[in-house]
């Protein structure tokens, strides 16, 4: 009952004095106006691919993905099979332009898939050799499974096997041909009865991961086939070389070029098939081959405005009191010290949320209406990892303005707790992004400093099976969204700990 | 007349240097100022790695990281010379004793001036020495193109000299954003936001033209092109030019702050 009454005198202060409520607001449109600032240029380097399709494909998960490659193919109806063996993969890379060299990118792919549609997002089943990483599994876009490590030769190839059940898929892998391993099996919801099916080959682009933000080089792969056998009802019977080729998706998508002078094809061989493709069958995610899109996380960059005027507010709320000697008829109406910082501290933390949730939520559908008028890619992500951006974004200011409080009572200096603050939230962030320092430094200061809580904003997803410049200075935070929240969360708590026991241990 | 202003400023001087002098608080702020930028600078060049030869390093402008960390601190005494005197209410007392107000502000910004510049060369200089001792362990050796840091070398000692300039103005800009607001709070809010609000934006433009336009006028990223010493071909601004720009945007406060200064009741 108190408590209670110690919250509702702390809210009529806040509520009261004119320059915080209007901080509150200002906090806000700030925010929304630093958008507007931030996604103001249109696209210079508008290609084909930016000006007609303002959205990338989106998997079965509501993901951004990848799905462009070279399909040979032909439409199965109701069960079946495919199974095949892959003599070689090779490949060329353009590290320079107009000089190529032999080589294959890790995740290189070439294999047999089983697909909805041609449509780019549908659901799929593959088995595949790869550059690096042995023989995969993979379907819809972000589940990977290993099978037969190492590289297929003409002497020892790798055979692969897809069978298709109404609408589950099982991958098989064998060293001969003969002894089959299991390597898992997929239920694709509501998979139709015909569905595409056929060899691929996709190859993404080589990264280069030196330099800040690194960059990428085109690579193109070329998968060798041996005789296919089919099992099942085929719409052209059984017979490969009647098969069409197509480039999925149309170009080899955001995350593959083809080099100059290459271009998808297959051919018939002596013994099977070759396949030549480049692009990529995964999800999208940053770094130097995502080039010029925005990301959620990019419409909430207003939160540093936001945050650096809230913190003004927040440690003015308590460092005004001993200013004005409120803070002494205060006291001696409540007592009880503890109690009248956890007031303050959900004064401050409310407001804080509310700005930071209705700042995230007006920033995110304008940012994408900005992207989309200025032609720019916007990188999907599923709703719920949207729905986290919003509500971290308030939990984030929440939880700097309940820091600003507790330091503006440990310090009682009002320009000295602010610099704190900031300094110790934003100057990290902004080492560690801006790619001065060298990535292991930028992510140990994004694991130690309350800057790891701006984590919690980050969309980008990252993939094992997808490579890229996983640093902070391409959007990847060293800690999980809600690991580097709760960094934040600790200091916030030892700031808060720390200001209860000075003001109970001091006298006014 | 000219006589008269001079001895005036003079004394208005002297008195802003005794209370700052007599402030417990200002002296652990300049300590504070040289200990947060060396040793940001000594860590950083602690944990940089140059594993071969062209690994595209600046080692100067590591080495002297600290000061995007110490200028906050200039910041903070410049902001408290001025909203310190409208706290407590001397600032009474200071104009009833010198009522030219221009001279007031232009007493503090000389002191302030004064203060951070001792204050900031000892800092840079700690943040080579550190630099000078720690780099050449992790790689960055004669062998992978980098020779020790030294004074001699004539971009380095740009780099230094230019980063004492680049805390002193600064603090200077502060000085006139406190004068302007006379709140505290509300003064290092400002400053903040001025300082680290263009860099932030820049990292998400995507048009590299804007983005470069930014990087000439925010006060912080033009300032701090002075501490390059690689690949000058690629800075959005030169060097001198870029803390030409931040004088400016110093002056400008400045030249506010005392506008309102002698038009407003104190």
């Amino acid at each position: 009952m108190r408590g209670l009454r110690v919250l509702r005198a702390e809210w009529t202060k806040f509520r009261t004095v004119r320059g915080w409520v209007l901080g509150a607001f200002g906090a806000t449109l700030a925010s929304v106006l630093f958008l507007l600032v931030g996604t103001a240029s249109t696209n210079q380097s508008s290609n084909r691919h930016t000006q007609d399709a303002v959205a990338l494909p989106v998997g079965p998960g509501g993901e951004a993905v990848n799905d462009s490659f070279f399909f040979l193919h032909e439409a199965l109806t109701g069960d079946g099979s495919i199974t095949v063996s892959v003599t070689a993969l090779t490949g060329v890379l353009a590290r320079e332009p107009g000089r190529t060299s032999p080589g294959t990118t890790p995740w290189a792919k070439t294999g047999i898939l089983v697909k909805q549609s041609l449509d780019q997002g549908s659901q799929y089943a593959a088995m595949m050799v790869t550059g690096a990483h042995g023989v995969r599994m993979q379907d819809n876009f972000t589940h990977d499974r290993a099978g037969l490590p190492g590289r297929p030769s003409a002497t020892s190839p790798h055979w692969l096997r897809l069978v298709r059940a109404g609408s589950t898929v099982t991958g098989y892998d064998s060293a001969d041909g003969a002894h089959w391993t299991e390597r898992g099996s997929t239920r694709l919801a509501g998979l139709p009865a015909t569905v595409q099916v056929g060899l691929f080959t996709a190859s993404p682009a080589a990264v280069q991961t030196s330099g800040s933000r690194g960059g990428t080089s085109p690579a193109v792969a070329t998968g060798t086939f041996g005789q296919v056998a089919l099992g099942g009802s085929w719409a052209r019977g059984s017979r490969p070389d009647r098969w069409r080729g197509v480039q999925v998706g149309g170009d080899a998508g955001t995350s593959g070029s083809y080099a100059e002078n290459t271009s998808g094809a297959y051919a018939r061989t002596r013994s099977g098939f070759s396949v030549t493709g480049a692009g990529d069958i995964a999800p999208v995610v940053g770094g130097p081959s995502l080039g010029p899109a925005y990301t959620i996380e990019n419409f909430l960059v207003g939160t540093f405005a936001a945050l650096i005027v809230l913190t003004v507010v927040a440690v003015q709320f308590v460092t005004a009191e001993y200013r004005r000697g409120l803070i002494g008829t205060t006291l001696a109406a409540a007592p009880g010290r503890g109690r009248l910082l956890a007031a303050k501290a959900a004064v401050v933390v409310t407001v804080a949320f509310t700005v930071g949730v209705v700042a995230a939520a007006i920033s995110i559908p304008l940012g994408r209406q900005r992207a989309h008028a200025t032609h720019f890619l916007v990188f999907t992500v599923p709703r719920a990892v949207e729905l986290r951006a919003v509500l971290g974004t308030g939990l984030l200011l929440a939880a700097t303005a309940a820091c600003s409080l507790a330091l503006g009572a440990v310090l009682r200096r009002s320009a000295t707790a602010i610099t704190v603050v900031v300094v110790t939230t934003v100057l990290p962030y902004l080492l560690a992004v801006s790619g001065v320092l060298p990535a292991s430094v930028a992510q140990w200061l994004l694991r130690l400093t309350p800057a790891a809580g701006f984590a919690v904003q980050q969309t980008l997803p990252r993939y094992a099976h997808v490579l890229t410049v996983y640093t902070p200075s391409s959007g990847y935070f060293p800690l999980s969204p809600w690991g580097g929240y709760a960094v934040l969360g600790g200091w916030t708590v030892l700031a808060l700990v720390a200001a209860t026991l000075l003001l109970r241990r001091r006298d006014v | 007349m000219r006589r008269m202003s001079a001895t005036c400023l003079r004394r208005a001087v002297h008195a802003e240097w005794t209370k700052l002098r007599t402030d417990t608080g200002h002296a652990w702020l300049l300590l504070g100022l040289v200990a947060v930028t060396a040793s940001v600078g000594g860590a950083v060049a602690a944990t940089a790695r140059c594993p071969a030869s062209g690994c595209g390093q600046d080692p100067v402008r590591l080495t002297l990281t600290g000061v995007s960390l110490g200028q906050t601190i200039a910041a903070i005494v410049a902001v408290l010379v001025v909203g310190h005197e409208y706290g407590t209410g001397l600032i009474h007392t200071t104009l009833a004793a010198v009522p030219r107000r221009t001279t007031v502000l232009a007493a503090k910004a000389a002191v302030v001036s004064g203060t951070v510049f001792a204050a900031g060369t000892v800092a840079v200089l700690a943040s080579v020495l550190a630099g000078r001792g720690l780099l050449p362990g992790n790689g960055f050796t004669p062998a992978h193109g980098y020779a020790a840091l030294s004074l001699t070398d004539g971009p380095t000692l740009r780099a230094v000299s230019g980063s004492v300039i680049y805390l002193v103005l600064v603090a200077l800009l502060a000085l006139g954003i406190a004068a302007a607001v006379r709140d505290a709070a509300v003064a290092m809010g400002v400053v903040l936001g001025l300082l680290y609000l263009f860099p932030l934006l820049s990292h998400v433009i995507t048009d590299p033209d804007l983005r470069r336009h930014l990087a000439q006028v925010g006060p912080m990223p033009a300032g701090l092109a002075v501490q390059t010493t690689t690949d000058l071909r690629h800075l959005p601004i030169g060097p001198w030019a870029g803390l030409g720009v931040l004088a400016l945007w110093a002056a400008g406060t400045l030249l506010i702050g005392g506008t309102v200064l002698r038009f407003r009741d104190a």
